[in-house]
């Protein structure tokens, strides 16, 4: 075959994959948006956490009453166990020292989507710093690389084998009682996941071909970390930070619950409505269901949002 | 002087153990000692099953791994030797094209930054837009239209992505291109395509390559010269049509016999050699000739000396102790190690019966490198999937051609 003709037919060729396409590409994160906005499960978290921000913005404003006065005081008596419930005043009752539970729980959505959301900030952050330091080292590093992996990596280790709660307790102990203690306390425990999960997700990606390629062609180190390894490492820790919100938010409850949390009782959290409500459980259940039935709603938000995300990001995962 | 020339080039990887701090506990000979020469504007075909390190090599050269000890000489300088930042910029003259086209494209980014990302890293190209001229050019060469600019490497066929991937090499102007089995991820009726495309480039720019490949029938379509590696080291360097003619070493004539024939009559009436056994762990590689487990006509000393390659006449070289002796007729065939069959036979009958005898006498001899093998690492298994191919070498690629 002469060269003529084979330039020829390489032409035939260009011409032939020209047709049937459109000159625009789609890049991965764009369909995985796509497939997002088609995903059941990803609208109805979505609607649930946009109606939970909306009600931690305005909720102090469209509150009906001062969530901090005790305006019914004289209503409520709690050596007879006489409580108000649910009437046309006050939606949602009213708590164990006469205040409105309805503004009570709508102003302290802000409280807790706060906890949540700087928590998990905390934790991402600062686990996201570890893993890339270590995920780098542990892939283009060479040997000293992975030294510097392993220590990094027991290091966390270590930090993963503390119960979660057991740990952000003893924080909250030594900081003192506060809402910033239990955002530390909460966010400690999420660094060593986020940084073993960039860290071995880097690893993953570290071993495919096209970061052989980038080396092949020359590429900086520092750029194949950035430019290559890191965009496509990303997918399950954007998916783990949405899951966390919503682990965060129970965890900042349980911490307030136990009396960790604003040491000022009457500043409204979900976490701490709930760990009050608990000692009138048997004569006013309902005081104890609303909080607890946000943070529900609101977790199993987060965490459906999260899972549609996982499947946009990487299809082939579905099950 | 040939353009790329390797001296004694090993490979040995570390197999680490350890809970803390991992301790080595031995070594895989992945690459064991390996001399050629490329000249330029040849191609240099490598050939062998699964495991063997040719990969491996075709990595080393590229410093993709790290080189145990040899030289990988390009053009008077030597690779092994050079500081990182002076090796980045060689870079640019020594290109790979992947075996999977599409694990070997970053899918995040799009075709523009993939083929620009080179381009920029060695400064050719003031700006991008220059680059993106320069793209454009190379798309064309490799037929692909040039909107594909824009797109990313999941909207594309298998054989436009490798098409890609042979333009992201391009880009640099490389003196050699290492091909690690450019078609073998790709359709047979693509793979022509791709084999016709790297002739033709090589035509044009006047390039030197370096094909690895456990496709008999594409080696030999694309060769010039071609070495037959057997666990780490080469066992026979010819040039391809002597090579194909008259295989020499006894695994390159097992190697060759595996090809069907597309003439049913000579297909019928040829002989086949049928290796027994598995390929020994290369983390404990057997004695003297690496091959001497499974030859037929193993002697006593292939046991005890490694033999050298030598030149037995035009440009044939070959690593074993008895060529002469194999090719007079003065050793005859064992048949405890292989079965001649005749293809004619009823073909499973034949397998299993020659399988059957050389099971025992393989056992004795394997038993040490079977142990060895739960120890082995990764590196061994990632082409574990080559294997079955190798003996079902295609013919089609050449006839496409």
């Amino acid at each position: 075959m002469t060269t003529s003709t084979k330039a020829a037919k390489i032409e035939r060729l260009a011409e032939l994959t020209a047709q049937n396409e459109t000159s625009s590409g789609a890049s991965l994160w764009r369909e995985a948006f796509r497939r997002l906005k088609t995903s059941k499960m990803a609208i109805i978290g979505g609607v649930v956490i946009a109606a939970f921000i909306v009600m931690a913005v305005v909720g102090p404003w469209v509150a009906p009453h001062s969530p901090k006065a005790l305006t019914w005081k004289d209503e409520v008596f709690l050596n007879r166990g006489e409580f108000v419930g649910p009437r046309g005043e006050n939606w949602f009752g009213l708590d164990h020292l006469g205040r409105d539970m309805f503004s009570r729980f709508l102003v302290g959505a802000r409280q807790t989507l706060l906890v949540g959301v700087v928590s998990m900030l905390i934790g991402l952050i600062i686990g996201a710093v570890i893993g890339v330091v270590s995920g780098a080292a542990a892939t283009l590093g060479g040997a000293a690389g992975r030294r510097v992996d392993t220590v990094v990596m027991r290091i966390t280790d270590i930090m993963l084998a503390l119960p979660s709660l057991l740990l952000a307790a003893s924080i909250a102990a030594v900081m003192g009682q506060s809402l910033t203690t239990v955002m530390i306390a909460v966010g400690v425990v999420q660094i060593p996941i986020f940084a073993r999960l960039l860290r071995g997700s880097m690893l993953a990606q570290g071993s495919k071909d096209y970061v052989l390629a980038a080396k092949s062609l020359g590429i900086r180190k520092r750029r194949i970390v950035v430019t290559q390894i890191l965009p496509n490492s990303l997918s399950p820790v954007i998916v783990q930070a949405t899951l966390s919100l919503a682990t965060a938010i129970i965890e900042a409850a349980a911490l307030s619950y136990l009396g960790l949390g604003n040491p000022d009782p009457s500043v409204p959290e979900w976490g701490v409505m709930l760990s009050q409500a608990q000692r009138f459980f048997d004569n006013a259940p309902m005081m104890a269901v609303y909080p607890a039935v946000g943070i529900i709603i609101t977790a199993l938000g987060f965490t459906l949002l999260g899972e549609a995300m996982r499947e946009a990001l990487d299809p082939k995962l579905r099950g | 002087m040939s353009l790329l020339e390797l001296n004694d080039v090993k490979v040995h990887f570390p197999i680490k153990r350890g809970v803390f701090f991992d301790r080595t506990v031995g070594h895989v000979y992945a690459v064991d000692g390996i001399s050629l020469k490329v000249e330029a504007g040849e191609t240099y075909g490598l050939v062998g099953e699964s495991g063997c390190g040719k990969t491996t090599l075709g990595r080393a050269v590229l410093r993709l791994v790290d080189i145990t000890s040899g030289e990988v000489v390009l053009d008077g300088t030597d690779l092994a030797s050079l500081p990182d930042k002076e090796m980045r910029s060689m870079r640019r003259r020594l290109q790979m094209v992947f075996q999977d086209p599409l694990g070997s494209l970053n899918p995040r980014q799009n075709i523009e930054s993939i083929l620009s990302e080179g381009m920029a890293a060695h400064g050719i190209g003031a700006n991008q837009e220059e680059r993106r001229e320069k793209i454009r050019a190379i798309l064309a060469k490799v037929g692909l239209p040039s909107n594909a600019l824009s797109r990313y490497p999941h909207e594309f066929s298998g054989g436009q992505r490798q098409r890609i991937g042979i333009a992201r090499a391009l880009v640099l102007e490389p003196d050699v291109i290492i091909c690690d089995e450019p078609v073998s991820a790709l359709d047979v009726s693509i793979q022509a395509q791709v084999v016709n495309l790297l002739d033709e480039l090589q035509e044009e720019l006047g390039l030197t390559y370096v094909v690895i490949a456990h496709d008999l029938a594409v080696v030999r379509h694309i060769s010039d010269v071609i070495g037959v590696m057997y666990l780490g080291s080469l066992v026979e360097e010819a040039p391809s049509d002597s090579l194909y003619a008259e295989p020499k070493h006894p695994y390159t004539k097992a190697l060759m016999s595996a090809v069907p024939i597309p003439d049913p009559v000579v297909e019928e009436a040829r002989e086949r050699i049928l290796l027994t056994g598995d390929l020994p762990s290369p983390a404990n590689p057997p004695s003297g000739c690496r091959f001497h487990t499974r030859c037929p006509w193993a002697q006593p000393k292939c046991k005890e000396e490694r033999p050298q390659l030598r030149e037995v006449g035009d440009g044939h070289r070959v690593a074993c102790h008895f060529v002469e002796d194999i090719e007079s007729g003065v050793l005859q065939i064992g048949t405890d190690r292989a079965a001649v069959v005749p293809a004619a036979r009823t073909e499973d009958a034949g397998i299993e019966a020659a399988a059957a005898k050389a099971a025992e006498a393989a056992e004795a001899a394997e038993d040490k490198a079977v142990e060895e093998k739960s120890a082995s690492v990764e590196a061994t298994d990632s082409e574990a999937a080559e294997t079955d191919s190798t003996e079902s070498a295609k013919d089609s690629t050449a006839q496409g051609a």
